[in-house]
């Protein structure tokens, strides 16, 4: 269980602009179906890349689902962001198989090269870096996988070269 | 003829290797060159160390080749299709001569992984034609009795492979001992022991033999209703697994009335998981899959009396499933065969870590872990020195290369201290701090718990900055004996198995490596030269030509001097990132 605390007081904070009916179509298929609470928010997930504020509240009016069951859920599991993510989602495996062949290396390195802090999302928004806890190809270790790609046998150099080559075309 | 085929292993591991990139050439190969043969996938066959691998099977026989690449490719199919003649360099596994790979497979039995890397997991036919479904057409032309089948089970000795070696059978018996309008039957497919991947290479290559172990498990019990589920991070898997079930559901062997059986309707889902390693554990899982937080609920009632909204589930692990459809088809005694006299059968391995041949390998349980390590394994990577090898995940413990003969079943690896677990196999060598290691293991159980238990939140965290603290060379007198406290204090005062194993890790580290723990705590020195903070790096004197890369090139300007003198490295400034050791051209730069 990662914990995140509450601010105690609300901060005042910038509703993200998302476009909320999109969200129809999943709350019909789900609606009154037991178990129906960690579906609905992965939906919501796949379609922001985050879960927004306004789709608690959403899901919540028009299901009937506790808003406070559902932020208990969202910030349990680990798969759920309440913040926005950069275009490419960088994870890092950590898993005993990359840690032995020195996965701390690989997220120094893209630290280094990207500027940003484990956990967070570039200045220009196109990387978040995130450690994870293996993706099931250790003998190829260490390992990283960038949206749905995974690269195996890595050194520090060739993280950050992979990067940079998304980085560059992303530029064109 | 039959026509030549090719077939590449497209698995997670071996498209992470570049397995795509080599299908998509020769597939490009093909309609220029238009060439005649079959152009197949398959799943991986364990030999991950090779990937990614092309087998050609022509009249002569066929030829598994390792490590093709883009260019590899073009050759092969230049010389082995177009001249027909097979490039011998290339060949991992043939039948028709010995190639050096072939320790690899010698002295194992596959049963569970009995057709990943053979058949095409997208093709049903495929899975049909090596015995697939047999079962279930036989329950249905024979009328066998969910007794006897259960019976079948009981008898193998088989005994679930998700880490707790409940024997199966009885598990099964307790189910259909509970009658019900609705009864679940769940495949635990969530793979959570970070270093493992045994049950994600079965459901990416076989995932028929799961769904059959399924069905035959719900004729037993009576189940109406399976889930699979499986973690987000696999989604081949969940991709193959919707595939098969759309197939299974076409087939008929999942729905109403299943081969023709009156009354036998069951189907599967699979749900997602959301990322909690917790979610693993059986009542967990549960709460998971009805959508809560997941955490463990207290046992008595036992799922098989009441587990998914209050009906009678039953569990087992990805393994056991795809065990079962073979042990009914060959019989109890074919499978009671291998193994020891309380761990019947075959076991999957992943071996990692710094072993030559990481992979997946069957063996019979009983085996010792030398053989495992030095002869299917090839031994230690670089030939370093074997130090140790991590059973059983952040809930087993390490097992230090002098025990190296002790056989792989249930009972010996308890004995160590550590845990047979769900097969994952981390080898280490002497490059490894053991202090480092149960640091890693309680960083990942102290993130994971999942908070229920005061001892499991509080314990494991406290317990966690002990192990920091030593391994950044603040350790204190006295804190071995903290860490064993508080380790038995978690174990005995958590609900569930995370928090129960979690100091694992640590008490077998300290019995078998006191003096490493030692060595931090008192000399401020890591014997393996692996924590940062115990490191120095220094220049020496004699190899420094002044060069000025190391100054050029530290993160934190910690390295002083002229151009063409002697540097210096300022101590207090250095932050032991090891950029100048890697840097330096004249090996001027030593580790101490
Ligand atoms: C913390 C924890 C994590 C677990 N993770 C898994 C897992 O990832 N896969 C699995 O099959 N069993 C896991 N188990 C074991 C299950 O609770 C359960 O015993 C098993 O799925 C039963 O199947 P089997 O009898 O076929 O082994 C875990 C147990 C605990 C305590
Ligand atoms: S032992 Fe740990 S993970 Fe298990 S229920 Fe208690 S707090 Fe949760
Ligand atoms: S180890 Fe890193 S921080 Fe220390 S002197 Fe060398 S380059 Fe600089
Ligand atoms: S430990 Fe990194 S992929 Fe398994």
């Amino acid at each position: 269980m990662r914990i995140r605390r509450i601010p105690g007081e609300m901060e005042k904070v910038d509703l993200p602009d998302v476009d909320l009916s999109l969200i129809d179509p999943i709350i019909k298929k789900y609606k009154n179906k037991r178990g129906n609470l960690i579906p609905l928010l992965q939906g919501a997930q796949d379609l922001y890349g985050f879960l927004p504020p306004q789709a608690f509240e959403k899901i919540s009016n028009d299901t009937g689902l506790n808003l406070s069951d559902m932020y208990g859920v969202a910030t349990f599991y680990a798969q759920f962001r309440l913040n926005p993510v950069g275009k490419h989602v960088v994870k890092v495996c950590h898993g005993t198989a990359c840690h032995v062949q020195n996965a701390g290396t690989i997220t120094d390195s893209l630290k280094e090269a990207l500027k940003v802090d484990d956990g967070a999302t570039t200045e220009d928004g196109l990387f978040t870096l995130e450690s994870v806890a293996c993706l099931g190809c250790c003998s190829l270790a260490p390992v990283m996988m960038i949206d749905n790609e995974t690269y195996g046998n890595l050194s520090g150099k060739d993280a950050v070269k992979i990067v940079k080559e998304i980085k560059i075309s992303e530029s064109n | 003829m039959e026509k030549t085929q090719v077939i590449v292993g497209l698995g997670s591991c071996g498209i992470a290797a570049g397995a795509n990139k080599v299908y998509n050439k020769i597939k490009a190969l093909k309609k220029v060159d238009n060439l005649d043969f079959e152009l197949k996938q398959t799943s991986c066959i364990g030999m991950c160390y090779r990937e990614p691998l092309v087998e050609i099977i022509d009249e002569s026989g066929s030829y598994l080749y390792g490590e093709i690449d883009e260019k590899k490719v073009v050759d092969l199919i230049d010389q082995h299709i177009v001249n027909q003649n097979p490039i011998k360099d290339y060949v991992v596994k043939t039948d028709l001569f010995k190639t050096k790979d072939d320790v690899f497979f010698e002295g194992q039995v596959k049963i569970a992984l009995r057709d990943c890397g053979y058949i095409n997991p997208e093709i049903i036919e495929e899975y049909e034609e090596r015995k697939g479904y047999e079962v279930i057409k036989k329950i249905a032309s024979e009328k066998i009795t969910p007794e006897s089948i259960i019976k079948t089970v009981y008898d193998s000795g088989i005994r679930g492979r998700g880490g707790g070696g409940f024997p199966t059978g009885l598990k099964w018996q307790f189910a259909r001992n509970n009658p019900s309008d609705e009864k679940f039957i769940i495949c635990n497919a969530d793979e959570g022991d970070p270093g493992a991947f045994m049950d994600r290479s079965l459901l990416e290559g076989d995932p028929h033999a799961i769904l059959e172990g399924m069905i035959i498990g719900a004729y037993a019990i009576g189940g109406t209703d399976g889930v699979i589920y499986c973690r987000a991070e696999y989604p081949l898997a969940i991709k193959r697994l919707n595939i098969a079930l759309g197939q299974a559901r076409e087939k008929g062997y999942l729905g109403e009335n299943i081969m023709g059986i009156k009354g036998f309707n069951f189907d599967i889902f699979v749900k997602e998981g959301a990322g909690a390693f917790v979610c693993g554990e059986e009542t967990a899982l549960i709460a998971s899959v009805e959508g809560e937080r997941g955490m463990p609920r207290k046992r008595p009632p036992f799922p098989a009396e009441s587990g998914l909204w209050n009906k009678p589930t039953n569990i087992n692990n990805v393994e056991t499933f795809a065990n079962i459809p073979w042990i009914i088809y060959n019989g109890a005694e074919a499978y009671a065969k291998y193994g020891t006299e309380k761990s019947k059968g075959t076991k999957v391995f992943a071996l990692t870590g710094k072993i030559k041949h990481g992979g997946l390998v069957e063996v019979p349980m009983g085996i010792t872990i030398h053989d495992v390590i030095f002869k299917l394994g090839g031994g230690i990577q670089n030939d370093k020195q074997f130090k140790a090898v991590q059973l059983g995940g952040p809930s087993g413990g390490c097992i230090p290369a002098y025990m190296a003969d002790t056989m792989v079943d249930y009972d010996s690896v308890n004995a160590t201290g550590a845990i047979m677990g769900s097969g994952g196999m981390v080898v280490m060598d002497e490059t490894i701090c053991m202090v480092d290691m149960s640091r890693f293991f309680l960083d990942f159980t102290q993130k994971e718990s999942c908070g229920k238990c005061t001892f499991c939140r509080i314990g494991t965290k406290r317990m966690l900055e002990i192990l920091t603290r030593i391994t950044e060379g603040e350790g204190k007198e006295g804190d071995i004996e903290k860490l064993e406290l508080l380790s038995y204090q978690i174990k005995d005062s958590s609900l569930c198995g995370l928090g129960q194993t979690a100091p694992n890790p640590v008490l077998t580290t300290i019995k078998y490596y006191r003096n490493e723990y030692e060595a931090h705590i008192r000399d401020k020195k890591c014997p393996a030269k692996s924590c940062k903070k115990l490191l120095t790096y220094e220049v020496i004197e004699e190899n420094c030509t002044g060069c000025t890369v190391c100054a050029k090139n530290c993160p934190v300007d910690a390295i002083d001097g002229e151009r063409k003198e002697l540097h210096f490295i300022r101590q207090d400034a250095c932050i032991k990132c090891g950029v100048c050791y890697d840097k330096c051209k004249f090996d001027a730069i030593k580790l101490s």
